[in-house]
């Protein structure tokens, strides 16, 4: 099913995605790791990656299931030192500090660096504005009316606001599917983090729900830098600036999106791009 | 040839089968309920339930007495055995692969298949005998005992089934630990432990055993925890054993109180657990 949704990706369909970007060389460098090596226990699900994600900028992870792509994601945020056994070693710095430095606090870096997941999770207690501000409750104090002007944003900012509006109060279980993951996104930019990690975001949306959440990348990347793992490689050729190439671990290729899809330099990542494995 | 029909009669003979079992399984519940309306209903009156019970012989009188024992005793394991098992319960879905949840998990199995008469001998042992004199705090503590592992095991359920995604959305926004065990975890199941707590108080509502050896019974009104209390279970046994008529009818209708009581608690942990989010969106 994936792989004959991939086959058809020859030769990429939307290029000049990339060519719209500003140049990428000049924007300073948000997000750098150094040999970020991720591991389950004694089992290595991501080797040596050394990479830098230059702010206003989407960059795709791209790469057949179980490549590390996820976990690499993971590890910027720190969400991978939840997981059972998981560890890193290598650095990784946002803006020049050391996430895993002994004076920084996960929580702090979380805020900076937000994260939506494969499946929508809004809060199913809490009311679409309570979800929205959920990530606010722990930063610094803000009146009723600060926190009403931040929703507001940030489900402006969303393409949520004129469908929901006149339901803040309402359960967020009410809404599609396309609209929770679009109010977690929200509820994500809310607390105003300089990073959003999108995990496979539009994997359990409809292909409407998808184009939304695609369009929004592209007003977003103004504010906040965006890293995005997908297996969707048109997904990857619509809306990235930069992607890069995982396989067994290990990054084989990075690069402007446009050259990655016109000209990989490695016969892995064309092999891949082109449908012939994945 | 004769295929589908013999088919059809095999499958309506199952059929009827399961319903002669449906029957089968509900009719005594139903022909107790009945009998304990028809027996008991008449013998309720605004004196049974606020009247002190008079000598034996005598007519009239009520069964205060066992009301007041029962809602203090049951009121006093909750106070005990709720945030212990709730609590306890939390700990052991958050921390399900530690050495301590494993020894709380068998050892709350364990309790729960434990019969509440051996409680009783239990409390009798740790309280009445080391304070020399039965007591309605002993009967209460001997209540909670039976609760803690109900509602520690019904809350860690619950919690479990709370989606792992909802914790790492909150632990992604910068959540603590705490705050999103509290805030998301526990908020999203609140209904479903609720329902725990609920069908542990019915459960223990209608405990008898373990209150012989520790609250004993007794025929008069009073609030003192400390001396021996009357309850609605002990005063069923007490009076259904009894020689009097008049002990037998407030017999039947402390029955029908008790089981209207487990009735109301069974329906509102209905009510709650139709309020739970899981699995809804």
């Amino acid at each position: 099913m994936a792989e004959s949704a991939l086959a058809r990706v020859t030769p990429p369909p939307v290029v000049d995605a990339t060519a719209a970007a500003p140049a990428a060389v000049d924007a300073p460098v948000r997000i750098r790791t150094d040999k970020v090596t991720a591991m389950y226990g004694k089992f290595v699900a991501v080797k040596g990656v050394s990479l830098d994600f230059r702010a206003h900028r989407v960059h795709a992870l791209i790469g057949p299931s179980g490549c590390g792509k996820s976990t690499f994601l993971r590890t910027l945020n720190r969400m991978h030192e939840l997981s059972e056994g998981g560890w890193i070693t290598g650095t990784v710095h946002l803006d020049g500090q050391d996430v895993y430095g002994d004076r920084v606090s996960v929580r702090e870096v979380r805020r900076r660096i937000g994260m939506v997941f494969q499946k929508p999770t809004p809060f199913p207690t809490m009311s679409i504005r309570e979800n929205v501000a959920a990530g606010l409750a722990v930063g610094a104090p803000r009146s009723r009316a600060e926190t009403d002007e931040v929703v507001e944003r940030a489900l402006r900012q969303t393409a949520l606001w004129d469908e929901v509006k006149d339901r803040l109060g309402a359960s967020a279980l009410g809404l599609s599917g396309g609209q929770q993951q679009r109010l977690c996104l929200a509820r994500t930019l809310a607390p105003g983090p300089e990073v959003v990690l999108l995990d496979e975001p539009t994997a359990s949306l409809d292909p409407i729900g998808t184009q939304r959440i695609e369009e929004l990348l592209f007003e977003l990347k103004r504010q906040v830098t965006i890293i995005i793992v997908t297996h969707n490689m048109q997904q990857a050729a619509r809306v990235s600036d930069t992607t890069t190439y995982f396989y067994l671990g290990q990054m084989v290729e990075t690069g402007a999106t446009r050259e990655i899809f016109t000209a990989p330099k490695h016969e892995q990542t064309e092999a891949y791009i082109t449908g012939r494995f994945g | 040839m004769t295929a589908p029909s013999l088919r059809r009669a095999w499958s309506a003979l199952m059929t009827g089968l399961t319903v002669l079992a449906v029957v089968a399984a509900v009719l005594p519940l139903l022909l107790i309920l009945g009998n304990l309306v028809l027996q008991g209903a008449g013998n309720l009156s605004l004196d049974f339930f606020t009247r002190e019970p008079v000598p034996a012989g005598e007519t009239g009188g009520g069964v205060a007495h066992a009301v007041v024992g029962t809602l203090l005793m049951v009121g006093m394991a909750s106070l005990i055995g709720l945030p212990i098992g709730i609590l306890a319960g939390i700990h052991c879905a958050e921390y399900p692969g530690s050495r301590l949840t494993w020894v709380t998990r068998f050892v709350a199995d364990v309790l729960n298949g434990t019969p509440s008469i051996v409680i009783g001998v239990f409390a009798w042992t740790w309280i009445v005998a080391t304070q020399k004199h039965f007591s309605g705090f002993a009967g209460a503590a001997a209540l909670a005992m039976l609760m803690i592992p109900m509602v520690l095991r019904t809350t860690e359920e619950m919690i479990k089934l709370v989606p792992h995604a909802l914790r790492e959305a909150a632990l992604a926004l910068g959540y603590t630990r705490w705050r999103t065990t509290l805030q998301v975890i526990v908020r999203t199941t609140l209904p479903g432990i609720v329902t725990g707590v609920l069908l542990a108080v019915a459960r223990v509502a209608g405990e008898t055993a373990p209150l012989l050896f520790t609250a004993l019974g007794s025929q008069y009104l009073s609030t003192r925890l400390d001396e021996p209390m009357a309850a609605l279970p002990l005063t069923v046994y007490q009076y259904a054993t009894g020689p009097y008529e008049e002990w037998h009818r407030f017999a039947w209708g402390a029955a029908l109180v008790l089981i209207l009581v487990v009735f109301l608690l069974s329906l509102g942990a209905r009510l709650a657990l139709r309020r739970t989010p899981i699995g809804r969106g």
